[in-house]
């Protein structure tokens, strides 16, 4: 088996959000970046079946610049075989799925697996952009994902319940929680990451179709309205004829 | 040109993100002063499809060959874009819907167009098109400019209010062509908790975390949002404990949701959870730490134990329901 992870590289989750005056863009001064957590649960599945079954390999790929490479060098620690980078700026979905297709399309891999959508840009977008570029089935919010032969069998989470889908490879999936339990590098993961391969490739031409031209964060709650634990009809009450949501 | 939405059944019985959807398409087509058309997958009844037209569809496009019966991401992504093209719609809206998810991206990439996913409200169309979303996990809404004359949307559950715009129902039967690998997948199985409000598109939801001790006590959890007609969610140590399935994870690595209402018991208010959660109309926190960091997000509290706090709500919502019913 011959596996792709895209990986893509996210504020930590505690990162308090902010924006520059002029609202267009983010401030990434001082803040952590690590593996997009959906990311980390499809890269353990990966290498879950990769090593139920001999001589595969799992492949890690980035869009993006030098920056992330600590957290490319990461995905490295947890166990991937090796990774490459796209010297780009990843500038939209389309973009870093483009990319990701051309690089698919020449190596040729029976799975590539991401995230169900990145933390921060929260697109979703990826898993099943690569799908119809390389015109091969993409299943989306993927929560058990088995392999028996060349057939994989995948759980995806539907609106009040699952749907179990059989799906032959090549074919993309994105994670979502329960696929795996996120491994963490150990120590001799972290000493093997330095010397496995990670190869940087130029971005090949690609138009963007949209750009995002302001960012606000959103208006702050008025201050909480406590009810005495001695009232909790009062609670009821407020929620009909104040909140009016009951 | 003309606005064309994507109207999701399930069994037979289009969901309220489906008039959702309807709604906002029809308000973009008024907006660039054209026609809305929906369009309808799988086995569904005139009935049900003239519904469509409730809400503004002054078309409605149906496909209803066996093979389509049931769901198949690459084969409906196709059609959609099958659809759009033979209607002329350089506008396409979905739902933000689990399958509108995986299908959107597919349908943009056909269409060469934009695609702005998780959109909160009407785009802005005074100069250029511009649509508002999401971002950071709850934390930002972002404003995305598009260029490309294609554009396709998907409309975050929630997020738009369904609104009558009564038209004369127009049902025409549509015939996609299927490509070489549409087909590959197959539905082994579909599971269902029927009795169970959805969590993505819940009005309500009650949802609990570690405050709660053990799996064993969520049997008021359970109550109370039947009571209210509610969804039931959880907070991520909960589901990790196993307590509760994963599909119960709300917040920043779980699910995103907005319903009108949202109380949280015995949920301490880590940023990651409110990531998920701060969209939520009004949020009401019962909690026996006055100092936990969700009161501050909140708009009603109550300091206490939920032990003791929930079973008298549910005993005053009873009677408000029967003074009220
Ligand atoms: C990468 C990452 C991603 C994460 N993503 C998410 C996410 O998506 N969603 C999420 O929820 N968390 C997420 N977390 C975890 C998050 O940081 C918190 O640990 C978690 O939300 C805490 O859950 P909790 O509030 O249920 O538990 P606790 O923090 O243990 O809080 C329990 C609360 O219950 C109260 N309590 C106790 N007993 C009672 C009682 N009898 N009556 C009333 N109140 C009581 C306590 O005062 C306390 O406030 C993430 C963490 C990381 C590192
Ligand atoms: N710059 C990137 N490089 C590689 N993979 C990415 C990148 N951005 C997103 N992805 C992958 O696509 C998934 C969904 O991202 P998104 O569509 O941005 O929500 C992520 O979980 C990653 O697996």
């Amino acid at each position: 088996m011959k596996i792709l992870v895209c990986i893509s590289n996210v504020p930590d989750t505690t990162t308090k959000i902010n924006f520059t005056d002029d609202h267009k863009s983010f401030v990434s001064n001082g803040v952590t970046f690590i593996i997009n957590p959906y990311d980390e649960i499809a890269l353990t599945r990966a290498l879950e079946i990769s090593e139920a079954n001999a001589g595969s390999t799992v492949t890690v790929i980035h869009v993006g610049d030098a920056s992330a490479e600590p957290t490319i060098r990461k995905a490295l620690a947890i166990g991937a075989t090796d990774a490459v980078r796209i010297n780009a700026n990843a500038r939209d979905a389309f973009f870093v799925a483009s990319q990701i297709a051309n690089y698919a399309k020449e190596q040729g891999f029976d799975l590539i697996l991401t995230g169900r959508e990145s933390i921060d840009y929260n697109g979703a977008q990826v898993a099943s952009m690569i799908g119809e570029l390389l015109n091969i089935p993409s299943i989306s919010i993927v929560k058990s994902l088995t392999l028996d032969g060349t057939t994989v069998t995948l759980e995806r989470e539907i609106e009040g319940g699952k749907e179990v889908i059989s799906c032959p490879l090549p074919l993309v999936a994105s994670a979502s929680e329960g696929m795996a339990e996120p491994r963490i590098a150990g120590m001799r993961g972290i000493m093997s990451a330095r010397t496995k391969t990670l190869a940087v490739i130029e971005p090949s031409d690609v138009p963007a179709l949209q750009t995002i031209t302001n960012y606000d964060k959103p208006a702050p709650r008025s201050q909480v309205k406590l009810v005495n634990v001695d009232d909790v009809k009062g609670l009821v009450t407020l929620l009909n004829q104040e909140a009016k949501v009951i | 040109m003309s606005v064309l939405v994507y109207t999701e059944h399930a069994e037979g019985k289009f969901k309220k993100s489906s008039f959702e959807v309807v709604s906002y398409g029809a308000a973009i087509a008024q907006q660039l002063g054209t026609n809305l058309v929906a369009l309808s997958i799988g086995n569904v009844s005139s009935d049900e499809l003239n519904k469509l037209a409730q809400y503004g569809a002054s078309k409605i496009l149906s496909v209803s060959e066996d093979a389509y019966k049931s769901f198949v991401n690459q084969a409906y992504g196709a059609v959609i874009a099958q659809a759009a093209q033979k209607e002329g719609a350089n506008v396409v809206v979905l739902s933000a819907s689990f399958s509108g998810k995986g299908l959107a991206p597919r349908v943009a990439v056909k269409l060469n167009a934009a695609y702005v996913d998780g959109a909160v409200s009407l785009p802005d169309t005074t100069n250029g098109f511009m649509v508002r979303k999401g971002a950071f996990s709850g934390k930002a809404f972002a404003d995305v400019s598009i260029s490309s004359e294609n554009k396709v949307i998907a409309l975050m559950p929630n997020a738009y209010k369904v609104v009558e715009n009564s038209q004369n129902p127009n049902v025409e039967a549509f015939t996609p062509v299927a490509g070489s690998n549409d087909f590959a997948t197959m539905i082994k199985e579909i599971v269902r908790a029927s009795d169970k409000v959805s969590l993505p598109d819940a009005e309500l939801v009650v949802s609990a975390g570690r405050g709660m001790k053990g799996p064993e006590n969520w049997g008021m959890i359970e109550e109370l949002a039947q009571l209210l007609g509610a969804a039931t969610a959880c907070s991520k140590p909960v589901s990790d404990a196993h307590w509760r399935p994963h599909s119960e994870h709300v917040g920043q690595t779980g699910i995103a949701v907005s319903p009108n209402l949202y109380i949280a018991i015995g949920i301490s208010g880590a940023i990651q959870h409110l990531a998920g959660v701060s969209s939520s109309k009004v949020i009401v926190v019962i909690n026996k730490d006055p100092e936990a960091p969700f009161f501050k997000a909140a708009d009603y509290g109550i300091v206490g134990d939920a032990f003791e706090v929930v079973p008298q709500l549910i005993s005053a919502i009873k009677e408000f329901k029967a003074v009220n019913a």
